[in-house]
């Protein structure tokens, strides 16, 4: 199991990360570095914590009147809990995407345009088209939405809306991106889509993704960590973990056996 | 697999022991087959070369079956890591089994030819080479039903004593060939017969790495399968 830390240097680092929901202890004790420019999966039946610690790297825990976070979460080095972190400059650099594509009932346009307009990205509209438009390209949705911009963003598919999330997340130019089983709603054909668009969009971002389907991990990802009932039980190269798992938890469960 | 939790798709686990049964199948027929050739050889019994010839087709037949089966449970389920790795050893097991079948119609098919000579010694070397050979086999089939590592690692060891085996046949034969030049034709025959059964304990090898793989997912080097008479004949002889 590699649970060292790697040569790379880590775009996130967790280190002891505790979570309770009151007394409910749902995550404990977790180490675990996210590298730059790669796709880490985070996997593991469910209520075993993944979403939990993914929720940890933006805070949107903090949301939850419940949600107590413990340990030490840091970008490039920066902890992201210090109480002089802006959150909401926080979670323009690490952004997310839902299960559920969730759209604002606006028109396409005005959806991506959303972020860059309050973070002050865009000084004219010529400037705000470009990122509109760049953003939807880089979300593979550019040729099918460039003639109806001004069309309301709930009339597309559930495939282009959650690509219009994903061009909507990347319009504020974060470094990470959050997913939290962005393909559960979608057929095979907008899965493959937002799947191939994630091995691009690795070049420019760092990309965490939780997933249910071991298949999706296993395509997208470069590493994958195993999460069980609030462990991490191991982290490896996503090969290595679908090919020779080392602990016996995550080959009954990435088997499907009842372990 | 045999201590592991069930799948929750118990069809699977059936699947699983399908092909263990297939492969087991497989090689049942492959040590009759070998003993088949042998003995036949040994008697000049041509009648049961003619069977052991004939029923080759029944293993290529399984191979096949083995192929096809193991392809649709890869494209089915989706298997991974011992899962996968089984399945991938046992399409490998297979052709291994499949080509031991082919070693035994080849001594087979000598018989013919060996029983219009007069009986010589080497016979009875011929035939203490094939039992280590057969033992051999049902080792690492056995291994493999049980997954047994440690039984595997002993035929690695069994190889050693097949290529010695074949060494000694080797300069036996030579001295035969040497001594009476119408000792060529049977002693060439048995030859090849001998090097069919050295081929046999490389493929058994074979086998056994891939009890390795499917448990531990570990590789061993490609062996080396040098011809162990080599070191005897000088190399520009050999060709």
């Amino acid at each position: 199991m590699d649970m060292s830390p790697s040569t790379i240097r880590p775009k996130l680092t967790a280190r002891g990360v505790n979570v309770f929901y009151d007394d409910a202890h749902a995550l404990k004790q977790v180490d675990l570095d996210i590298r730059a420019h790669e796709v880490t999966a985070l996997i593991g039946p469910s209520g075993c914590g993944k979403s939990t610690f993914l929720r940890c790297l933006n805070r949107m825990n903090d949301l939850i009147d419940i949600c107590r976070v413990d340990g030490d979460i840091r970008l490039d080095g920066e902890d992201i809990y210090d109480p002089a972190v802006d959150l909401v400059y926080l979670r323009a650099r690490i952004g997310m995407v839902f299960q559920k594509p969730n759209p604002f009932p606006k028109s396409i346009h005005d959806n991506v345009a959303y972020g860059p307009k309050i973070h002050g990205l865009a000084r004219s509209r010529a400037e705000m088209d470009e990122i509109v438009a760049s953003s939807l390209e880089r979300a593979g949705l550019w040729e099918e939405v460039k003639d109806r911009l001004d069309a309301p963003a709930t009339g597309l598919s559930g495939g282009q809306q959650q690509r219009l999330c994903i061009a909507r997340a990347i319009a504020v130019r974060p470094e990470v991106i959050l997913m939290d089983e962005p393909c559960s709603s979608l057929d095979p054909i907008a899965t493959a889509r937002i799947e191939a668009l994630m091995d691009e969009l690795k070049q420019n971002f760092t990309i965490v993704i939780v997933t249910h389907s071991m298949q999706q991990a296993a395509r997208v990802s470069q590493r994958t960590a195993f999460f069980h009932l609030g462990d991490l039980v191991e982290v490896g190269d996503t090969d290595t973990v679908f090919t020779q798992p080392v602990d016996p938890r995550t080959e009954s469960y990435i088997s499907g056996r009842i372990g | 697999m045999n201590d592991r939790a069930e799948h929750i798709y118990k069809t699977f686990d059936e699947e699983l022991r399908q092909l263990d049964n297939r492969l087991a199948e497989m090689g049942g027929l492959v040590e009759a087959q070998l003993a088949g050739a042998v003995e036949a050889l040994r008697r000049g019994n041509t009648e049961l070369a003619e069977q052991v010839v004939a029923r080759d087709k029944e293993i290529d037949a399984l191979d096949i079956e083995i192929d096809l089966f193991s392809v649709r449970l890869v494209a089915l389920r989706q298997p991974v890591a011992a899962d996968l790795r089984t399945i991938f050893a046992a399409i490998r097991i297979s052709s291994d089994l499949e080509r031991i079948g082919d070693m035994a119609k080849n001594i087979a098919r000598r018989t013919h030819a060996v029983s219009r000579f007069p009986p010589l010694t080497t016979t009875a070397s011929i035939a203490s080479m094939a039992r280590v050979v057969q033992t051999m086999i049902k080792q690492v089939l056995d291994a493999w039903t049980a997954r047994d590592t440690e039984a595997a690692a002993d035929i690695f060891a069994r190889d050693a004593e097949v290529d010695q085996h074949y060494a000694s046949l080797f300069r036996e034969l030579l001295t035969y060939m040497m001594e009476d030049p119408r000792n060529i034709g049977p002693c060439t025959h048995l030859l090849f017969v001998a090097k069919n059964l050295e081929r046999v304990g490389d493929h058994t090898t074979n086998i056994a790495e891939q009890i390795d793989y499917a448990v531990l997912g570990t590789r061993s080097a490609e062996r080396e399968t040098h011809d162990p008479t080599n070191t005897h004949i000088p190399a520009a002889e050999d060709r």
